[in-house]
């Protein structure tokens, strides 16, 4: 830490926070090319969240059960997490999954992805990769032919790759 | 840009039989929210819709964010009905659409 | 959180490098030697051993398509001298970096590409890491799969593959620290939530989550001199390439991976 410090010194740059440390370091190393921040605005909260869940659900009871949402518990890079819905239904003509949306707490957006369905699917289950900007909580919401929500959540925490390069776009 | 498309059907089936289809398209699928060298974010750039059609009649669709992957996968299940085209097909938020078909034999 | 973990990195690599006192760290027993693919996660191990799954794999069909296309003053594709990859390839990518007695030196596989499209298709060399030099490397190297790592160690290779071993044991950059104080001495522990490899780069190019994209092993050296806060070498140097020829005579035997997958 106190070596960051004397080469941001060294360099004649004005730190102040941390993030100027890295964005010094990085000019230190690459002649002046920006370090490469992943830049969080106003992120999506718990209560965004909420908000984009009943956009979706409106007044709606959501029930837990049903629904399974599989992501590893920890991850190695927030930039590709595996992630598995799967509902228990028999997703006949009367009684099927309508919609599947995947929602999340701490990334810049709350909606992930949401996935449309019918009785042709045969089987309620999607996989995909996606994105989480942060350790935080997943949740996914099923919308059943009956009109009824159903969701599960999960705990995901990501970790940050260890060597890092400085952008080029 | 959408770039190449990587799907995969089974190339036969058994009628009925609920078989499972993956999905896969370079894109960068551009945030919006990252920083670039000139500290300014670079634009979002992401595809918005996904379709999945047999013999012409969707069977899956979905509405991806920023915050799926970027050269987005996914893997999902159909009945195997008819002979005939599964097609997939990504629109992008300008509306550009890219389509890959695969042939599928049900006996 | 970002600024944080950087930080926690530094921090541990500067304590690495004020408490290891040797500078020639202990070489991995040829028996010890485990791929990369065993550090990685069992999730992204799956995505790499899943061709319809793995996104590196649309950079290998991007380069099967490559291949096809005629260019340059020569109006020949690859195809039209090199016939099918699958049988002209299969067992090329294996043996580079390669030394080139035109050149006095090696060259890696991206080097080589770009000396048959110069001299044979007279058409332009592909900068590094652009998409259409990292595809046809990508097939390349796919036609290579499974076959064990085979660059040839001779009275002409070895003087730069001890250059390329000298690079990789000498204390580097401002925590002045080798690449053989982690990766041969400190494998198999954790740096930032991930585990430290032993750096057998069998499966280049890879997809790599970090970046999002396929990208080359100068790439990914790159990156790893910048995390030790060293200059890193430019694209091409030659201290890139003779430590790309020493790592992969370190990696001598263990299959061919590409494209691989990688946090």
């Amino acid at each position: 830490m106190a070596r960051n410090n004397q080469m941001a010194r060294n360099n004649q740059k004005d730190w102040r926070s941390r993030r100027d440390v890295l964005k010094v370091a990085g000019a230190v190393v690459g002649g002046g090319a920006l370090a490469r921040l992943v830049v969080q605005p106003a992120a999506a909260t718990p209560a965004m969240m909420e908000e984009a869940i009943r956009s979706f659900v409106g007044q709606a009871a959501i029930k837990k059960g049903k629904v399974k949402l599989n992501i590893p518990p920890l991850v190695e890079n927030g930039n590709s997490v595996p992630c598995t819905v799967s509902v228990d239904s028999a997703m006949t003509a009367a009684d099927y999954v309508k919609a599947i949306h995947i929602f999340n707490e701490k990334n810049p957006q709350p909606y992930i992805i949401s996935v449309a369905l019918g009785p042709r699917a045969g089987r309620a289950e999607f996989s995909t990769r996606i994105r989480l900007a942060d350790s935080q909580t997943v949740t996914a919401i099923a919308e059943l032919s009956d009109g009824t929500f159903w969701s599960d959540g999960a705990d995901v925490i990501v970790t940050l790759a260890a060597c890092i390069e400085e952008t080029t776009h | 840009m959408i770039g190449r498309a990587l799907v995969h059907v089974p190339p036969t089936a058994k009628r009925g039989e609920v078989i499972e289809i993956k999905a896969m398209v370079a894109h960068v699928m551009e945030t919006g929210y990252r920083i670039g060298v000139t500290g300014k974010p670079i634009p979002r750039d992401i595809i918005t819709q996904f379709v999945c059609t047999y013999n012409g009649e969707v069977v899956f669709r979905a509405e991806f964010f920023p915050a799926v992957a970027a050269n987005p996968f996914l893997s999902f299940f159909t009945v195997a009905t008819d002979s005939g085209t599964i097609a997939f097909s990504w629109t992008d938020q300008n509306g550009t659409t890219k389509v890959q078909t695969a042939a599928i034999t049900v006996a | 959180m970002r600024t944080a973990a950087f930080i926690g990195i530094a921090a541990f690599l500067t304590t690495l490098a004020a408490t290891l006192s040797a500078t020639v760290a202990a070489e991995i027993p040829l028996d010890q030697r485990r791929p990369d693919t065993d550090f990685i996660g069992a999730d992204t191990r799956a995505m790499q051993n899943d061709d319809t799954a793995n996104p590196g794999m649309l950079a290998v069909l991007d380069g099967e398509a490559l291949w096809q296309e005629k260019t340059g003053g020569s109006g020949k594709s690859c195809a039209d001298c090199h016939g099918d990859a699958a049988t002209s390839m299969k067992g090329v990518a294996a043996r580079y970096p390669a030394f080139m007695p035109e050149l006095s030196r090696p060259v890696d596989l991206e080097q080589r590409i770009n000396m048959s499209r110069v001299a044979d298709q007279k058409s332009a060399a592909l900068p590094f890491e652009s998409k259409d030099l990292l595809a046809l490397t990508a097939y390349i190297a796919n036609q290579s799969r499974g076959m064990p790592v085979a660059v040839v160690e001779n009275a002409q290779s070895k003087p730069f593959i001890e250059a390329g071993r000298e690079i990789f044991e000498r204390r580097q950059g401002q925590l002045n620290i080798a690449c053989a104080q982690c990766h041969d001495d400190n494998w198999g522990k954790q740096l930032a939530g991930n585990p430290v490899p032993q750096a057998m780069p069998t499966g280049y190019p890879i997809y790599r989550l970090e970046w999002q994209e396929v990208g080359s092993l100068q790439r990914r050296m790159r990156d790893c001199m910048t995390a030790m806060r060293a200059e890193p070498y430019a694209y091409g140097a030659p201290q890139l390439v003779d430590l790309e020829f020493f790592l992969l005579w370190r990696a001598r035997g263990m299959k061919v991976e590409a494209p691989a997958v990688r946090p």
